[in-house]
């Protein structure tokens, strides 16, 4: 048994483990309730790119607040970037698919949708997150030089 | 066939990306977040967007996961860094704050009205994909060009900032 698993399991961490119990309870009755009998007929759809994209996010925050290890964080920023690119292309394949519909839609306010904006606002997010990662690697290692440590909770020194 | 690889992916994608939390060891997060980066890329190729589909192996589960890696065994922590301790007290004012948090997530998407269809990852013609390198290059060198110079410039401030901060005082 890994050391995580075995600290999740123990007794400091009930509180979390409560709420993981209710939460997999909760989720395993919605979808054996509501997902599973309409899985025939399931298209992945716009709103489920959403909810996937959602679900990254909310891990990659959940990473950046419970890790004391910055390298760690820094992988969660990267985590958060990738559902963000991954909202950004759903949205843009949905509106390459009904082009004309939300053309005619907007005909009246003057505008017209361009469904390339998504694939090039990806790649310049790609290009932010690369320069983020050299930059934060960067002084990542100038910080471990000089403090010997990576815990986030022992570099305070702009804390007061 | 597309909604199994949709369900396939969007499983994995979440499940590696719990396993960067929940390993100690940087490197396993770092191959989790690999096992992510690909998941999420083949869901990019569902959406026809192929081109950011093969920027994403090679940016980022090439280049920057290379980067991460490097880092991580140049620094060379022995043992994993473990979990916070302090301030016990907040973790009881965390379960209602993500219990609250999932209901508003929860209530967003259920709210969500779409006028069109919505269904996304029907195969089609290749060559009328929106994520081809042809629409993407005429798009990113005509309407984008002065963002992406912008880009250049950008890139070359953090090529100098990385080297600025990495280096010793005395080189």
């Amino acid at each position: 048994m890994p050391s995580g698993l075995k600290k999740f399991f123990s007794r400091d961490n009930l509180p979390n483990l409560i709420f993981t119990v209710l939460f997999l309870g909760a989720v395993g009755f919605v979808s054996y309730k509501y997902v599973w009998p309409n899985l025939e007929r399931f298209e992945p759809t716009l709103v489920n790119f959403m909810m996937l994209s959602f679900l990254l996010f909310v891990v990659g925050v959940a990473g950046v607040l419970s890790r004391r290890n910055i390298i760690i964080i820094f992988m969660s920023i990267e985590l958060i970037l990738n559902a963000v690119n991954l909202n950004l292309i759903a949205f843009s394949r949905y509106f390459q698919i009904n082009q004309e519909a939300f053309n005619t839609a907007f005909k009246s306010a003057g505008m017209t949708v361009n469904p390339l904006a998504g694939p090039v606002f990806t790649i310049f997010i790609i290009v932010v997150a690369a320069a983020e990662a050299a930059v934060g690697l960067g002084i990542v290692i100038a910080l471990f030089r000089n403090r010997e440590t990576i815990a986030i909770d022992e570099i305070d020194l702009l804390k007061f | 066939m597309e909604k199994v690889l949709f369900i396939i992916f969007a499983v994995v994608a979440v499940l590696s990306a719990l396993n960067i939390l929940l390993q100690r060891s940087p490197l396993y997060s770092a191959l989790s977040l690999i096992g992510t980066l690909a998941s999420v890329s083949a869901l990019f190729v569902m959406l026809n967007a192929q081109f950011i589909a093969a920027i994403q192996i090679v940016v980022y589960a090439g280049a920057i996961m290379v980067l991460f890696v490097f880092v991580i065994m140049l620094l060379n922590e022995p043992k994993g860094v473990p979990h916070i301790d302090k301030q016990r007290g907040l973790r009881f004012l965390a379960i209602p704050f993500a219990g609250l948090l999932l209901a508003e997530a929860f209530y967003v998407v259920s709210s969500v009205q779409l006028q069109q269809p919505a269904t996304l990852s029907k195969v089609e013609n290749p060559d009328q994909a929106f994520g081809t390198t042809w629409s993407i290059g005429t798009a990113l060198y005509t309407h984008y060009l002065l963002p992406f110079e912008v880009t250049s410039v950008l890139i070359l401030m953090a090529v100098v900032g990385a080297m600025v901060l990495a280096r010793r005082d005395g080189d």
